[in-house]
């Protein structure tokens, strides 16, 4: 378990060694992209720009600047927003997050039982439909199904408004929820897509076990054995996948957010990069990168928890 | 194992036979494999049928992979011999003729510029599939080299170079992609770069485990106790082992390398005007979505999700043929 948790910190370590390099190879003088190519007048400016910065340093010296800051919650400061890039985030963030939460859990009760269903009629017609179904949405990119959503239900019937909740704050997120449905739609249809395939698959596994034989052989009902059974043994796999499937998550609501102009993490991700800005762009690299590697950190140990034949042994 | 960790209540002895049981489905599951080993010529039964011939077999049996299979012979027929037999101007801007809805004369109607959509979709298929298939074909062939040192060197080397891959992972790769597509000006041969440098990881990861455990199969072991090297073992035992594995992923990837592709252009970041894939035709038509002019968004999307959708045909159709020890039909 601790060699887990070192590997762990190994791999992040490794993250801001990429997002580092990442940084120096921005093409031109950061001085010159952050105050025009005016500066170029003023030498002085750009020495000073270069030593509050830290670029004036050797790169080994300008890497233990980033990680040291890094390890002090010091993201960075924005080169175009005029603000730490942590105060960007305290504000975007959560609404990311309220966002791939509430379309994980609805997208978990909807793939859970399409997936036992897919494999208890396997090679039936509920399979064959729902297959039909999770291919269509895994194919379909997610800014074409938010665009097709807008077509249909804020245009053609216009009962939702096209946009995400506007404004500052998180507070919005609750004043206006019809403003809420389609982007949650779109991430969680795309999600339950990913989901649904894992679970088929998951249970299918599990009815050919041993146990489920004892099971019936002991005179349990079908109904029992699938809920109390097969059920609960499935679901430990998908808690890992939850882990692994982070990082796919949040680059579809990068794009749902776009699609929606919903004021997300994601979105601000993609004026940045639009903009250039560097420091937003690494930032939020970091923190997802974070998100990702303790998501499926936490994801081993609910395994180990929930499975008892799984045991990390320190060697 | 699992009959061990029963409830301490006794076993009930008088059992009527479920219909039902698991253990018609064990049996279910595993007649193709005495077929198969008969077949594979333990008995002279004919003429041996060789593992690629029955791996076709398998193919040409899954009508969706077939179906994968046609509609890319029809798109790379569609947008590149398409241009030549349908001629239309995508050159000259022509404003007389915007934004017309489908007619005789213009089938999906023409866009902003003039330009006619079906006309459109062929060019800008060329990108998105030219794109999507040379960044998957790299990604597969960067993967494949990484994954196969690292598995075969093993020890420290091997872990270093997998919590690269692991730290490369937990980056979505539409992140990744996005940061570098920003710094440089995209062409087709860049964008190529970046997509197939960014997804090479799960490929790695694969042909690690594939080589990790070919290495130590009782024929590979055989083989070198009768006095093979290790470009024997590579060559002529583990390569052709991993073949099937890695063409499976390779198609994959390119369902994956077509839809970063389309999101990087429908975001603004990846192909750039005057040149056009299917996600910047999208992307353009996004503007006129709310007069409700819906033949400058489905055709593009339509030709996005069959293209995606048949990799995955094809993908999924090639590892069932693959996995020749899995099929349960």
């Amino acid at each position: 378990m601790i060699r887990r948790v070192l590997q762990a910190v190994g791999v992040l370590l490794i993250v801001t060694v990429i997002t580092f390099v990442l940084l120096r190879l921005i093409p031109g003088n950061p001085a010159i992209a952050v105050m025009g190519p005016q500066a170029y007048r003023n030498p002085a400016a750009i020495a000073q720009f270069d030593r509050v910065y830290g670029f004036d340093k050797p790169w080994y010296g300008q890497y233990w600047l980033w990680l040291s800051s890094l390890l002090h919650f010091h993201l960075g400061y924005s080169w175009k927003l005029n603000q730490s890039v942590q105060s960007l985030l305290s504000n975007h963030l959560p609404k990311t997050v309220f966002l791939v939460g509430i379309s994980i859990v609805l997208a978990l009760l909807f793939a859970i039982p399409i997936g036992m269903a897919q494999a208890v009629r396997r090679n039936k017609f509920t399979d064959h439909f729902f297959n039909g179904f999770s291919t269509i949405f895994y194919a379909m990119p997610a800014f074409l199904l938010g665009l097709l959503l807008i077509l249909i239900f804020a245009i053609k019937f216009p009962i939702f408004p096209p946009e995400g909740p506007q404004g500052e704050g998180v507070g919005v997120l609750f004043t206006d929820f019809s403003a809420l449905v389609l982007p949650i739609a779109t991430l969680t249809l795309i999600t339950i897509a990913l989901f649904s395939r894992y679970m088929r698959s998951s249970v299918l596994d599990n009815l050919t076990e041993d146990y489920v034989r004892t099971a019936k052989a002991k005179g349990a009902s079908e109904r029992r054995v699938l809920l109390r059974h097969v059920l609960r043994n499935s679901l430990i796999p998908i808690a890992t996948l939850l882990g692994l499937l982070l990082p796919a998550l949040f680059a579809g609501a990068l794009i749902t957010e776009s699609v929606f102009n919903y004021p997300g993490m994601g979105y601000l991700f993609y004026q940045s990069a639009l903009n250039q800005d560097y420091p937003v762009l690494l930032g939020i690299t970091v923190v997802v990168a974070l998100a990702t590697v303790v998501g499926s950190l936490l994801a081993d140990i609910a395994y180990a928890v929930l499975d008892p034949r799984v045991r990390y042994v320190s060697q | 194992m699992s009959l061990a960790s029963g409830s301490p209540e006794p076993i009930p002895t008088d059992i009527p036979p479920d219909p039902e049981s698991g253990i018609e489905v064990a049996v279910v599951a595993y007649p193709e494999d005495t077929d198969t080993a008969v077949a594979s010529g333990l008995l002279p039964a004919g003429k041996p049928r060789s593992t690629f011939r029955r791996g076709a077999e398998v193919f040409w049996e899954n009508k969706l992979a077939v179906a994968g299979v046609a509609i890319y012979v029809f798109m790379i027929l569609f947008c590149f011999v398409g241009p030549h037999i349908y001629h239309t101007n995508q050159l000259q801007v022509d404003f007389a003729h915007q934004e017309l809805p489908p007619s005789a004369a213009h089938p999906l109607g023409t866009d902003a510029n003039g330009f006619d959509v079906l006309g459109r979709l062929m060019i800008a298929g060329q990108i998105s599939l030219e794109v999507g298939i040379a960044a998957a074909l790299l990604a597969t062939i960067v993967g494949v080299l990484w994954g196969a040192v690292a598995g075969y060197v093993g020890g420290f080397t091997d872990s270093f170079m997998m919590r690269i891959v692991d730290a490369m992972l937990s980056i979505p790769t539409l992140f990744l992609a996005l940061v570098v597509v920003s710094m440089v000006t995209p062409s087709k041969p860049v964008l190529i770069l970046v997509i197939a440098l960014t997804s090479w990881l799960t490929t790695s990861r694969l042909v690690r485990g594939e080589a990790l455990s070919l290495r130590t199969r009782d024929y590979v072991q055989a083989m070198k106790v009768m006095g093979g090297g290790n470009t024997r073992a590579v060559m002529r035992h583990i390569a052709p082992n991993a073949v099937g594995t890695i063409m499976v992923n390779a198609t994959f990837q390119v369902a994956d390398a077509i839809a970063l592709i389309v999101a990087l252009s429908y975001l603004g970041l990846g192909i750039r005007p005057p040149q056009q894939d299917w996600g910047g035709m999208l992307s353009s038509g996004v503007q006129y979505v709310y007069d409700g002019y819906w033949w400058l968004i489905i055709p593009a999307g339509f030709c996005i999700v069959i293209v995606i959708a048949a990799a995955i045909f094809i993908g999924e159709g090639l590892r069932d043929a693959v996995e020749v020890r899995l099929q349960r039909r």
